[in-house]
């Protein structure tokens, strides 16, 4: 029945020359795209330490969502690797990972807000940047349907988030590096909302956000 | 499961409002004229209520292997809401016990965890669904169960916030109380059985006015063969809000700045 595993390398054989799409999002910012059933989506950590925090909705079923919970519940355990499934709030099957040259993504992390920035940091941290106010921008700009409380537990892409024997939660550095990718497969047709996180305050992002690029293959 | 506490039967016409102090069977060291109402969770069950600021809710397993899933709203607006990752990444912990604060995506302490016998309550395990209650456990419907049917907490949570407008997209992780789920090296979940004996308990004062709904169902990731529900035991009390020293906010310095988060909302 548990499917999970700590790490599990997979190489991808698809060209970035044959993509059908192909975007950087520059550091620190927002991006939402529509991605088809059936295609397959890349996510590279452009240079290297960079957390790329996604969600995912349902195109069909408003409401519908990725849900954190779900995921780690039919996989038996926490990271993200190869072969894990990922899992909406209806626990129907959203996307599968199919390849992975990090091996290892977070998705207990939560995204960073604004005000969460205040309580792990100090309470004038407020007005940075974070990734909680880049998913609500880009929601509002595309008004499709979906807000704040769509805002669910995420995936951390590139990020390491151990739980240790004693119920310790650990954020540990160096999985990531520049050129690794995930590549997941697209099992309903969906929204991908991401935040190219801005995090400054701890080093997630090696206290220097950078780019990342979303390629997809029909 | 049979529901046999007689206390909770119909009442006499002579004194028609059942509120019997049922706290003091298992919360007897309790303040009397603290307490504000007490109640018994038959196993498999679902309720929801608003708490005050200020008020206690102590959480009493009354059977071995006991699991009560809550999920929290902000009752002044329902779109703060507790969040568990916010949670957890701010104390640096996957699991809740005395000390830990459970804080809104709003960068608000919700609720403070006062008391804890048992020193483990689960944060990640969510709920056993309807896919999982039917492929895990015998069939055990209304029909032939009658009260003591098996319900799943998902079932139930949807029902709960439902009462109060919210849509299954607004249902949230909850906070599994009495159960505890290990991680190991592999990252995998490890249940583990019997970590909750009758008589633990825990204790949440509410710093700000919230929304509970719970459930008593079984943990998703129980092993048992057999829909195992326990039932639980509930006491609100008049406790106040946290005090300047209080242990809860010194616990770590983001607990701390939770609470006065909670503190400035209130002025």
């Amino acid at each position: 029945m548990t499917t999970a595993a700590a790490i599990r390398m997979q190489e991808s054989a698809l060209d970035p020359k044959h993509a059908v799409h192909d975007h950087t999002i520059a550091a620190g910012e927002p991006y939402l795209v529509a991605i088809e059933k059936g295609q397959t989506l890349r996510l590279v950590d452009l240079e290297g330490n960079q957390a790329i925090d996604a969600l995912f909705y349902s195109r069909d079923q408003v409401g519908e969502r990725y849900s954190a919970t779900q995921t780690m519940l039919s996989q038996g355990g926490i990271y993200l690797t190869t072969d894990s499934v990922l899992m909406s709030n209806e626990g129907r099957t959203m996307l599968t990972i199919v390849a992975d040259t990090c091996g290892r993504h977070d998705t207990l992390g939560g995204a960073c807000a604004s005000e969460s920035n205040q309580v792990r940091y100090a309470l004038g941290k407020k007005y940075m940047h974070s990734c909680r106010d880049n998913f609500l921008l880009a929601l509002q700009r595309a008004d499709i349907g979906l807000g704040k409380r769509d805002l669910a537990p995420n995936v951390n892409f590139f990020m390491n988030v151990p739980v240790t024997p004693d119920g310790g939660l650990k954020f540990e550095d160096g999985v990531s590096a520049a050129g690794k990718y995930v590549e997941l497969r697209a099992e309903m047709a969906l929204w991908l909302l991401i935040s190219n996180c801005p995090q400054l305050n701890n080093p997630c992002n090696g206290y220097n956000p950078t780019a990342a690029q979303v390629l997809v293959w029909d | 499961m049979p529901f046999t506490d007689h206390r909770l039967d119909n009442p006499p016409a002579s004194a028609p409002v059942d509120l019997p102090a049922l706290w003091t069977d298992f919360a007897p060291e309790l303040k009397a004229d603290l307490v504000l109402w007490s109640d018994i969770v038959p196993a498999g069950s679902h309720w929801s209520r608003r708490l005050r600021r200020g008020t206690s809710l102590r959480i009493v397993a009354l059977e071995d292997g006991a699991n009560f899933s809550m999920v929290m709203y902000a009752a002044a607006d329902k779109l703060e809401r507790y969040n568990m990752p916010d949670s957890l990444k701010a104390q640096h912990t996957a699991h809740y016990t005395r000390g830990h604060v459970l804080m809104s995506d709003m960068g608000r302490a919700m609720a403070s965890i006062t008391q804890d016998t048992l020193g483990w309550h689960d944060p990640l395990g969510a709920l056993l669904d309807q896919a999982t209650l039917e492929s895990k456990y015998p069939a055990q419907r209304y029909a032939t169960h009658r009260n003591a049917m098996a319900r799943d907490g998902k079932a139930s949570l949807l029902i709960e916030i439902g009462k109060h407008g919210l849509l299954p997209r607004d249902l949230i992780a909850p906070v599994n109380f009495f159960s505890k789920v290990g991680v190991d090296d592999e990252g995998r979940f490890r249940f583990a059985s019997g970590h909750a004996q009758a008589g633990a308990m825990v204790e949440l004062r509410f710093e700000m006015d919230v929304l509970i709904a719970y459930s008593t169902a079984p943990h998703a990731l129980d092993p048992s063969p057999v829909y195992a529900a326990r039932k639980v035991g509930l006491a609100a009390w008049r406790s106040g809000p946290a005090p300047a020293d209080d242990y809860c906010r010194s616990f770590r310095p983001e607990n701390a700045r939770a609470i006065a988060n909670t503190d400035l909302y209130y002025l």
